[in-house]
């Protein structure tokens, strides 16, 4: 396989790379997962610094956050895969249970009741659905014959469409998107037969115009669009983007500097320092700052799916490539409705937006990346 | 579960798995080559553009309104300043609940549907969010004190000072100084590019008076500065700057406490005065009553108090000493005098014998003398001095009769008649001085012999302004020199020069034949002032001439009754003077509407001693139900018993005269 490959074209430096990987076989730790997480969060950290407007506050925070993401993350990693898959099934009925109770008891602001507050301590049930989903799709169709049959299509169907219902009802549609994404990529990677996913976009295709001229109102029509088109609200919805498209754009090749970005910093720039912040980045570092962060995210989504291709079973590589994939659309749609390109949604952007338990969740993903790369290796190491 | 792993094909399920991998990593690489074009298309592309959004989001160029100049009187007296007035404006943002706000806000300050309605209005025209938009202007200290205790729950609440104007003394300058007021959208589209410019810091412009006419020095030139701001507006450092030129100070040549004693005197009555520099043409006094407080002005008048002044039969708006027109009456009698004199019709020593009336050849219609009226005779024999001491109407019948409009005419234009004074504050009426070609082009109507008589004694075709009656009476004072009246001083200790506009060389003697006659009318035993004693106690003479101005025509065989008419159909009581006598410094016009001649305490001849003992000698005194300036003792025990009603006007006859201005209401 490809590491022992690597390893025997390097003889030399063989006897302490193979000790490390047997210290990280043993602590469940991916290193060069943990050197990327650690390398975009410090970077992350700089970026915040500058767009929570020199607050050492927001740093400290953010730095706790990270702390117990990261310890999370370890304490996920042990966890053997195995009692992941067997845990499915109750993750899932927590995870909906308590989006329920968000619907009837939760609190919130800004009209959205995304939040359960448990002895002072508040948290989002839809970020436990962000890793729950995945876990559930892939142990459930780990068990089925593959590619999936239609019955077990429809049943993953409705598994996923539970707590994605859930969660737009808060209203929270970013999440409800990655949720959603979190376990339909499952159903992709299971093998789902292509005439079937043909079948579904013609027929979302098709329903897009009875849908809207017989089912949506005229207020909910004109905030799809205002969704679709925001800069037909200058003041409103489109003040956001044309200022995050100014900041990025005036950031041009190398940036104005860290800490010089005036957009951000003379709060042109609203929710800079969370769905916004790579728009304080881009104006600070320029293009050269964007593609860095960029490949940065595209090496951790790599070794996401080397984990995945590696992964010893079916639940594990479904697992793994869902959680990578998901993090990609984080990724993507961050970017992408920052910079005017899709609409905007509340999609954080990885490790580099404030939020703690955005961060834990997906660090706690890392954690069973994490696991599903040491037990391959655990399962391995007999064999040689 | 009934499935087995034994059954499944793990070789299938993982080349199914890795070939669906390979597809998403497709699509992955596809979209992140869409988002770095994204991000190259705006930070390399379109670079430009951004960074110069960007710039111009950060960088504002701002004006600065320059100071506008202060005015003082020519003591130094502060008339109109700058003082900060405090605004309270509103951020408005999303999560805000701006109703909650505005109703607490009207828990603590007064704030009016008026000010809701253009709050919204502005509120609709902001260009960036979270704009500061203007709510209630002009708090009070009180209302800022609340506020600021409230701050806390007044959420994008902001108060911020600006300099607006201040006239101190309230309506005693509002005709003079005039006012400032917010510039209105029809200002605005009558400016050029230039004064788009020289306005951008600046809310007001002058209006009326000196604050209109000086407007270009008072404004001073605009700086500019530019700053770095936040989204909120507010700045957070300045980058560079351009210092604002302040406006000019302007001095007036009102000298504040005259026009205060004038105003105090003239207080609850309509009326007019007018104090001239009699060597240099400057205004000392110039009083239109009832004012106006032209504070109310300065940030935008309410409609109520502006309907509340357009609509007072007082009319406080008009300004009378410029706009009010009025028979000049009697005082016209010296300069008559000097027309005689000087174009050969009478000489100092000759006399006529006054019946009373008197009469055109082959008409019965007598023109009456007062004293007809009065004592039922008439002055018996006259020269030119008594003429003018004891106001002999049938003298100035006969001469203005044989001297004719053709040569009273361009006589009168040399004292200014007729003709705008040139005043340097705005909207200056020219009155009347009849001729035969304004007549026909007017009226349509030939010149009648009868007009020239009536002219004589100022009704008829003569309509003047308070001001043209001072400027009247200073050309007289100079012997010959007619000044252009102003009211400014000096422009920045820059002085003004005096601005001769005609002089007409006359023979000393006739002068002086006249001087004599305007001082015998104070001081001689037949003067019409005698009685009121103005020049008792004084170190230096008077000399000045009464009239009367009628307001309705009386019938030939009808008296002047006061108490039948209403008080608008009253006469108006006038006054013209100068002192010293022997030479001349001051020169005055005063005119009270409608006023009631049994008074004699409140005669106007009295107010004019206060205003030369001022100027001269540098007297002021208070008020008080008498004219207070120091009157002796002895004086007071010596003092007449009251006169009988001296109407020195006769009533004119109604065919021949027809239509005379006089018997009109005068303009107001």
């Amino acid at each position: 396989m490809g590491s022992q490959d690597f390893l025997r074209r390097m003889p030399k430096s063989g006897i302490g790379l193979r000790r490390a990987e047997r210290i990280a076989q043993r602590l469940h730790i991916d290193f060069v997962l943990l050197f990327l997480l650690v390398g975009i969060a410090s970077f992350g950290m700089v970026v915040l610094y500058s767009a929570s407007s020199s607050s050492m506050l927001a740093i400290q925070k953010q730095g706790s956050f990270f702390a117990i993401a990261f310890i999370a993350m370890f304490i996920i990693a042990q966890v053997p895969v195995d009692l992941m898959r067997r845990l499915a099934p109750w993750l899932y009925g927590l995870g909906v249970v308590l989006l329920i109770l968000v619907l009837l008891i939760g609190i919130g602001a800004k009209g959205a009741q995304r939040w359960l507050g448990v002895g002072g301590i508040r948290f989002q049930p839809s970020e436990i659905m962000k890793l729950a989903m995945p876990i559930t799709i892939a142990a459930f169709l780990s068990r089925q014959y593959l590619p999936p049959r239609l019955l077990h299509i429809l049943i993953t169907l409705v598994l996923i469409a539970v707590p994605t219902a859930l969660i737009i009802k808060q209203p929270d549609l970013g999440t409800a998107i990655l949720v959603l994404v979190s376990g339909m990529v499952v159903l992709f990677y299971a093998g789902l037969q292509w005439w079937y996913i043909a079948l579904a976009m013609v027929g979302f295709g098709a329903s897009l115009w009875p849908v809207w001229h017989y089912m949506l109102h005229d207020y909910q029509q004109k905030r799809i669009l205002m969704l679709l088109n925001p800069e037909s609200d200058p003041l409103g919805a489109g003040w956001n983007i044309i200022q995050s498209k100014t900041a990025i754009g005036s950031g041009g090749l190398h940036g104005k500097g860290w800490l010089e970005g005036t957009q951000s910093r003379l709060d042109f720039l609203p929710e800079g320092h969370t769905d916004f912040i790579i728009a304080v980045m881009s104006e600070e570092f320029g293009l050269l700052g964007v593609v860095l962060l960029i490949i940065a995210y595209i090496m951790v989504i790599a070794r996401g799916m080397y984990i995945a291709i590696n992964a010893q079973d079916n639940f594990g590589r479904l697992l793994a490539a869902s959680i990578s994939t998901t993090f990609f659309v984080y990724v993507f749609v961050n970017m992408g409705m920052v910079a005017g390109m899709l609409p905007v949604v509340g999609v954080p952007l990885p490790f580099i937006s404030q939020g703690g338990t955005a961060i834990v969740a997906l660090m706690s993903g890392f954690g069973i990346l994490m696991a599903i790369a040491t037990e391959q290796k655990r399962v391995m190491s007999p064999q040689k | 579960m009934f499935e087995s792993h034994h059954f499944k094909d793990h070789q299938k399920e993982a080349r199914i798995f890795k070939f669906r991998l390979a597809i998403m990593v497709s699509i992955m690489v596809c979209l992140f080559c869409v988002l770095l074009y994204r991000y190259y298309s705006l930070q390399i592309v379109n670079y430009l553009e951004y960074a110069t959004q960007s710039e111009h989001n950060r960088v504002h160029v701002e004006p600065i309104a320059p100071t506008r100049g202060i005015i003082y009187d020519r003591n130094g007296e502060v008339l109109a300043d700058n003082r900060p007035s405090f605004t309270l404006s509103l951020v408005v943002n999303k999560s805000m609940d701006l109703d909650a706000t505005i109703n607490l806000l009207r828990t603590l300050i007064d704030i009016t549907p008026a000010d809701l309605e253009k709050f919204y209005k502005l509120k609709k025209q902001r260009i960036h969010p979270l704009e500061p938009i203007p709510l209630r202007y002009r708090l009070t200290e009180e209302e800022i004190a609340r506020l600021a205790v409230n701050e806390f729950r007044l959420e994008g609440a902001q108060v911020d000072a600006e300099l607006v104007r201040y006239y101190p003394y309230a309506e005693l300058f509002a005709h003079t100084i005039g006012y400032v007021s917010r510039i209105s959208e029809s200002d605005l589209e009558k400016f050029d590019e230039e004064q788009i410019r020289r306005y951008s810091g600046t809310h007001s412009i002058g209006k009326s008076g000196i604050e209109s006419s000086y407007e270009n020095v008072l404004l001073g030139e605009v700086g500019s500065k530019n700053v770095e701001t936040n989204a909120r507006g507010r700045e957070i450092r300045v980058l560079d700057k351009i210092d604002p030129t302040p406006g000019k100070n302007v001095t007036m040549t009102i000298d504040y406490k005259m026009q205060k004693q004038a105003a105090d005197t003239l207080a609850g009555r309509r009326g007019s005065v007018v104090a001239i520099e009699v060597k240099t043409g400057a205004v000392l006094t110039a009083v239109s009553n009832p004012g106006f407080d032209p504070n109310l002005f300065v940030t935008g008048i309410s409609f109520n108090d502006y309907k509340s002044l357009s609509e007072s039969p007082d009319t406080p708006l008009i300004n009378r000493f410029v706009q009010g027109q009025f028979p000049s009456g009697s005082t016209i009698k010296p300069m008559m005098g000097l027309a005689g004199l000087h174009l050969g019709f009478t000489d100092v020593n000759r006399t006529i014998s006054d019946p009373g009336f008197y009469t055109l050849a082959g008409s019965s219609h007598r023109y009456r003398d007062w004293t007809l009226s009065v004592f039922g005779r008439g002055h018996g024999s006259v020269n030119l001095k008594k003429a003018i001491a004891e106001s002999c109407d049938t003298y100035f019948y006969d001469l203005a009769w044989r001297m004719g409009v053709d040569n009273i005419h361009p006589f009168g234009q040399h004292f200014g008649l007729g003709i705008r004074t040139g005043i340097d504050i705005p909207n200056e009426r020219a009155g009347i001085w009849g001729s035969r070609e304004w007549k026909r082009t007017k009226l349509k109507q030939p010149w009648y012999p009868g007009d020239n008589v009536s002219m004589g004694i100022g009704q008829g075709y003569v309509s003047v302004t308070p001001l043209q009656l001072g400027v009247m009476m200073a050309t007289i004072a100079s012997r010959g020199d007619r000044f252009r009246p102003r009211l400014v001083k000096a422009v920045d200790e820059v002085e003004t020069a005096p601005i001769l506009e005609d002089h007409i060389e006359i023979k000393k003697e006739y002068w002086d034949a006249v001087f004599e006659g305007m001082e015998e009318a104070v001081y001689g035993s037949g003067g019409t002032l005698t009685r009121y004693k103005l020049g008792l106690g004084a170190d230096y003479r008077i000399a000045a001439k009464s009239g009367t101005a009628q307001v309705v025509k009386i019938a030939q065989d009808a008296k002047y009754k006061i108490g039948t008419l209403k008080e608008s159909q009253r006469d108006h009581v006038l006054f013209v003077g100068f002192a010293p006598a022997d030479d001349p410094k001051i020169a005055i016009a005063i005119i009270l509407e409608n006023d009631d001649h049994l008074k004699s305490s409140e005669n106007p001849s009295l107010l004019a001693r206060r205003l030369f003992d001022g100027y001269l000698r540098n007297i002021y005194v208070g008020t008080g139900p008498v004219y207070g300036f120091p009157v002796p003792k002895d004086a007071a025990a010596v003092a007449a018993p009251p006169a009988p009603f001296v109407n020195e006007t006769p009533d004119l006859d109604v065919d021949d005269v027809k239509p005379t201005p006089s018997s009109e209401s005068p303009s107001r």
